[in-house]
């Protein structure tokens, strides 16, 4: 068994999504290597060799490696594959290893396993489907395993080692068919709903975007992230990047405060995972209560404003 | 210009999911059945180009049971032109075999845009997109919140990715999946639903595309997600901070 880690980066620093997908990998066995793609990677590489579990790691530095693209990606990954012995191979279901890893399976002709949540042993995995409202238990009969991990599952590895690098020579051509144009990072001093540890939500209860501004104070207090409910978005207060829940962004911090919002299906398929859920709603009947660690049955409008001061 | 838009039969997204007993799968019977919510906003898209003159023809494609007509009817009542079905008993199909299916057709249709939704919300797997992308050597443009024609034969494409949007230009022929910000799917009005009963559907059995389909993962059970442990209503705001803090230990 030997397992290899493919390395989410922005070039200048390793994402966390990596060190907890060093740890799924280590469970499958103690043979754990990782390749990190990408241009310019001198401080990447320093951080990333402190990580524990890693037997090695594979640095191929190259220009056209410099962004993402999953074309070059993928073909200098089955290339790297070809004369290695590796029995898996994992990346962390980000965006980054959602574009990429289905590819490298297709390539090698292995079905992928995505979004694992645990692992039961070498072949076999646990991961989520329907938006977590049921968690399917499934075998590989692959010779290869292609696995893309969901890292909030999966505590981050140890960041106390020393770990060889091994430098390789790379001929890959750019794939033509598709180019770079640019990359617009989020502007927002607040953190991504995706990577939040705090998350304040806000449902139909706040009845328009203006009061959004409520919630506000609050999150600058916590760092916390925002979110709205479907029925929010639907109704425009706020844009629809904000949305969590099934059609949305599936997030899972380690406290969710949903604000004036019922509780449909599949708002709560989208926040289950979370550690803490607490919720405010005037309605002491409505669905979130059930779902919610601590729940205050209170008119939101005089409940945020005490909620913010307290906070101080 | 062709496209192909690949929709799925799937579990409502209203409809609570219940785990059969057996731990064979979820409950099926009797549930509201809808397309694929990503899909849907596929279909739009692929719409929305054909009234800008991008497109010229929308072949609406689905993998399923004959149930799965229905869906496809729903596609060409939001602007398609006409269906594909290649029917399977199994509805379980590994999303590789899905992506060799499509593959089959597209070798037949010659689609110059294939759009599907980044991923379907029943198995959630959000692989074939890439799979079919990557057999056909076409360069994929996942996740899609925005998608532009250029001139000459290429598209730019904007993607959600995590912490921002990224700008790709790819070549024509291509592969889009769908992401949630892209649009917002119209409702069909009665008359265009009237006028997707004449349209018509091409049924193939799968068994005829004679593909090698073997199973590669076996889901071996389905079971309920851990129960959360029930909470507690508080009085008020100080007691909650007072739960946040010493029992939650977050603040």
């Amino acid at each position: 068994m030997k397992t290899l880690v493919i390395v989410e980066h922005n070039n200048d620093s390793i994402k966390q999504t990596t060190y907890s997908t060093v740890t799924a990998a280590s469970k499958i066995s103690e043979d754990v290597y990782a390749l990190i793609l990408g241009h310019n990677l001198d401080t990447a590489v320093d951080e990333l060799k402190k990580c524990d579990h890693l037997k090695k790691i594979y640095l191929v530095d190259k220009e056209i490696l410099s962004k993402p693209i999953a074309e070059n990606f993928c073909d200098e990954i089955v290339k790297f594959l070809k004369d290695k012995d590796f029995t898996h191979v994992f990346t962390p279901s980000s965006t980054f290893g959602k574009n990429l890893s289905p590819k490298i399976a297709t390539e090698l002709d292995v079905q992928q396993i995505s979004d694992i949540i645990n692992i039961i042993d070498d072949n076999t995995f646990e991961r989520p489907i329907y938006a977590g409202n049921a968690i399917a238990k499934v075998k590989s009969n692959d010779s290869i395993k292609v696995v893309t991990v969901r890292s909030t599952c999966f505590e981050p590895c140890k960041l106390d080692s020393q770990v060889e690098v091994e430098n390789m020579s790379s001929e890959l051509s750019k794939n033509e068919l598709v180019n770079f144009v640019n990359y617009d990072e989020s502007k927002s001093d607040r953190p991504e709903l995706t990577s939040a540890k705090i998350i304040i939500s806000g449902g139909r209860g706040l009845q328009n975007g203006e009061n959004f501004k409520l919630l506000e104070g609050i999150a600058d207090k916590l760092g916390a992230a925002m979110g709205a409910s479907r029925a929010a978005v639907d109704a425009g207060f706020v844009p629809n990047d904000w949305q969590v829940g099934q059609t949305g962004k599936i997030v899972a911090p380690d406290l969710y405060i949903a604000v004036g919002i019922s509780g449909a299906i599949q708002h709560i398929a989208g926040i289950k995972d979370s550690k803490f859920i607490v919720c405010i709603n005037k309605d002491e009947e409505a669905p979130i209560f059930k779902f919610s660690d601590f729940g205050l049955v209170a008119d939101l409008f005089e409940a945020l404003p005490v909620l913010e001061k307290k906070l101080q | 210009m062709k496209a192909l838009v690949c929709v799925k039969r799937v579990i409502d997204y209203n409809v609570r999911i219940r785990v059969k007993s057996d731990k064979s799968g979820v409950e099926k019977d009797n549930v509201k059945m809808s397309m694929n919510p990503f899909d849907e906003i596929a279909v739009e898209e692929a719409v929305r180009l054909k009234e800008k003159g991008t497109l010229t023809e929308i072949v609406v494609l689905s993998i399923g049971t004959e149930s799965s007509q229905e869906t496809i009817r729903t596609g060409l009542a939001m602007g398609g032109d006409r269906g594909i079905l290649v029917k399977s008993s199994d509805e379980d199909i590994d999303p590789l075999n899905v992506g060799k299916i499509i593959k089959n057709i597209c070798d037949k249709e010659n689609p110059d845009l294939i759009i599907l939704g980044k991923q379907a919300i029943d198995d959630d797997c959000n692989q074939t997109g890439q799979i079919l992308a990557t057999l056909l050597k076409y360069p994929q443009a996942t996740f899609a919140s925005k998608v532009e024609k250029n001139n000459d034969n290429t598209l730019n494409v904007t993607r959600e990715v995590d912490g921002g949007l990224e700008t790709i230009k790819v070549k024509i022929p291509c592969v889009i999946t769908t992401d949630l910000r892209l649009n917002e799917p119209r409702y069909a009005s009665l008359p265009n639903i009237m006028k997707a009963k004449q349209k018509k559907i091409d049924i193939l059995d799968i068994n005829e595309l004679s593909l090698d389909l073997k199973k590669r993962v076996e889901i071996l059970e389905v079971n309920d997600p851990p129960e959360r442990k029930p909470g507690i209503v508080v009085p008020d705001i100080d007691s909650l901070v007072d739960k946040l803090k010493n029992e939650a230990k977050i603040l």
